[in-house]
């Protein structure tokens, strides 16, 4: 038996009301943006983001370096191309990391129910307690400083809510006709989560997903900025800001350019959320 | 409601416990010997065994751990490794100055969130309803520290209107401390208008659909009143659950904002213990911020019962 039952979902109807939110464009047009200078950056940077300049240290924008250069001479733009490689990586990976874990988490404290839910959830209860940019920057500052590590620091800030998110449908499909029939086929415990539970909750954790990448990015670049990220000279979108707030009385584009690329990649990842969200909530959906 | 305090605050045990068990693993994960990490490469043996023999790393793990947990529950949370004093006495000294960032950035936070999100759903899918909810989620997509430095640049470098490295002169001069303040306070205030200007616009907006809001608005009752005491007492539940959930964001942001804007408190104390690996130091502000926000989601809990007398604590 291979067939799913797929009761809640309507992929339709999320579609149509996704398209019909003129925000949830603004959102997706921005991000695909992002995403073709990040896989295409190689091709659209200017200069090498390394390449060392000493003549040309701290320049304002000028036709040679549209956004100017940093204290090495380096140029800001091909540096904030590359810094998008980075920021939208480790975000995405972190974020499945901890899509993976989390939902895996959430749908067996569900499922199995009683004393282990009650512990699992305690557990995660007091982890979403900790602050998520101090949890990040005391898990960062103990493994040391590296792209691993940032991202296992991201990914276990993250986990929690995933587990929250993926528990509560996973309460209620558990006492479902096509679960209980499934009991009765003979499909064990495992079969009945990945094939009768999952596939009618995962969209649950799917739309919610977009709004924790943004967060994602948020953290890795706020770690960044406090030197937790990758280490230099890597460019990353946070080490550049940190960088232009060390020259923020002589060159204070410095700071502005990688700013406004974190804002506008978590703005455009938030507009999309937020749509996906209320496409997702036909409570909202009316409104 | 004895009966649920009770019980409310008895919940706060196992949380502490399991908190504190967190932070202790979390401490063990430092990679390779705490004590040469803390020393670094060139320290003699001799050395590391007399600081592995001060943290206790030479005892077995358990007794460790029950030492290291009682001692956090008689307040002893250890000495700074950098500075040698205790911990809750360097907490204690720059305390004062982030509680003073805080509560000014929640008073902005309430103060032009709630009103902006009451007039929202109020004109539901008007002009001003569109442009908050856009603004809001601007203002939800800024990490503290840019739109700090965007700050820094726009009033305290280019308009001059600001010191640039905040209060650190330390004269104990009023009107320099507020004006230190304005800019950091702002920063945080801001990005907190944006959740609460969110969270109030979605309550009222259930709020209002309700019969009793169309009853009270048949029986003559005014808007004003309307808004104030029949619609925006019932949305108060979710606001507090957000502005309390809201806390632990703001720890983080405040540690931010401290950065950027240079003022002493908690957030550059962190700093320091990160780049002098004062892992006795973290370790203690990570229980503290932990302790914090479990003091804080308590309240909220208990906070409900004062707003809406209908919640029944069973």
């Amino acid at each position: 038996m291979t067939a799913v039952v797929t009761v809640e979902m309507r992929p339709g109807g999320l579609w149509l009301a996704l398209m019909q939110n003129k925000l949830a464009w603004v959102g997706i047009v921005l991000l695909a943006l992002i995403v073709v200078i990040a896989v295409f950056g190689p091709w659209l940077a200017p200069h090498d983001p390394l390449e060392q300049n000493i003549v040309a240290r701290l320049d304002p924008p000028s036709p040679d370096f549209w956004l100017g250069t940093d204290s090495y001479g380096r140029d800001v733009l091909s540096r904030l191309i590359y810094g998008a490689r980075v920021s939208l990586v480790v975000g995405f990976v972190a974020i499945l990391i901890a899509m993976v874990i989390g939902t895996a988490i959430g749908v067996l404290a569900g499922y199995v129910g009683g004393m282990f839910d009650q512990l699992v959830m305690g557990v995660l209860d007091v982890l979403l307690a900790f602050p998520t940019l101090l949890l990040g920057l005391m898990i960062a500052a103990m493994l040391g400083a590296s792209l691993h590590n940032l991202i296992i620091a991201i990914a276990v800030t993250e986990i929690a809510p995933f587990a929250r998110v993926a528990r509560a449908p996973t309460i209620t499909l558990r006492q479902r006709e096509f679960v209980e029939a499934g009991r009765a086929y003979g499909c064990g415990p495992v079969r009945i989560m990945t094939h009768h539970i999952l596939p009618n909750m995962i969209s649950d954790v799917v739309v919610m997903s977009s709004l924790w990448l943004a967060s994602a990015i948020r953290t890795e670049a706020s770690l960044s900025f406090i030197g937790l990220g990758v280490p230099p000279p890597t460019a990353t979108w946070g080490s550049m800001v940190r960088e232009g707030f060390e020259n923020i009385l002589d060159a204070w584009w410095l700071a502005v350019f990688p700013s406004l690329a974190i804002l506008v990649t978590v703005l455009a990842l938030n507009l999309l959320g937020d749509a996906l969200r209320d496409a997702s909530d036909p409570r909202s959906r009316a409104r | 409601m004895m009966h649920y305090l009770l019980r409310r605050l008895l919940l706060v045990i196992p949380t502490l416990l399991i908190m504190l068990t967190a932070v202790f693993v979390l401490v063990r994960l430092v990679p390779g010997d705490t004590a040469s990490v803390i020393l670094g490469d060139q320290a003699s043996a001799a050395s590391l065994a007399a600081l592995r023999a001060r943290l206790g790393l030479d005892q077995p793990i358990y007794v460790q751990y029950l030492t290291f947990v009682g001692k956090v529950l008689t307040g002893d949370l250890g000495q700074s490794l950098s500075t040698g004093r205790s911990v809750i006495s360097e907490v204690l000294q720059v305390l004062p100055s982030t509680i003073q960032l805080t509560v000014a950035a929640i008073a902005i936070g309430l103060f032009l969130g709630l009103p902006l999100g009451i007039v929202a759903a109020l004109n539901r899918n008007g002009w001003i309803d569109y442009a908050s909810r856009v603004v809001s989620l601007v203002g939800l997509s800024f990490p503290a520290f840019v739109s700090g430095i965007l700050m820094l640049i726009v009033f305290a470098i280019q308009l001059g209107w600001f010191p640039v490295l905040g209060n650190t002169s330390g004269s104990g001069d009023l009107v320099d401390g507020l004006r230190a303040l304005v800019l950091p306070a702002l920063n945080l205030g801001i990005i907190m208008t944006a959740y609460v200007a969110r969270v109030t616009r979605a309550a009222m907006l259930g709020v209002l659909t309700e019969d009793y809001i169309r009853t009270a608005r048949a029986k003559g009752v005014r808007p004003r009143q309307l808004v104030m005491t029949h619609a925006l007492r019932n949305s108060l539940i979710p606001i507090i659950t957000v502005v309390g959930l809201y806390f632990g964001t703001l720890i983080g942001n405040s540690v931010l904002t401290e950065i950027i804007f240079n003022r002493p408190g908690l957030g550059k104390l962190i700093i320091g213990a990160l780049n002098a690996r004062d892992y006795t130091l973290l370790q203690g502000l990570m229980i503290i911020f932990a302790v914090c926000v479990i003091i804080v989601n308590t309240l909220t809990d208990l906070a409900y019962g004062l707003v809406d007398p209908r919640v029944e604590y069973t």
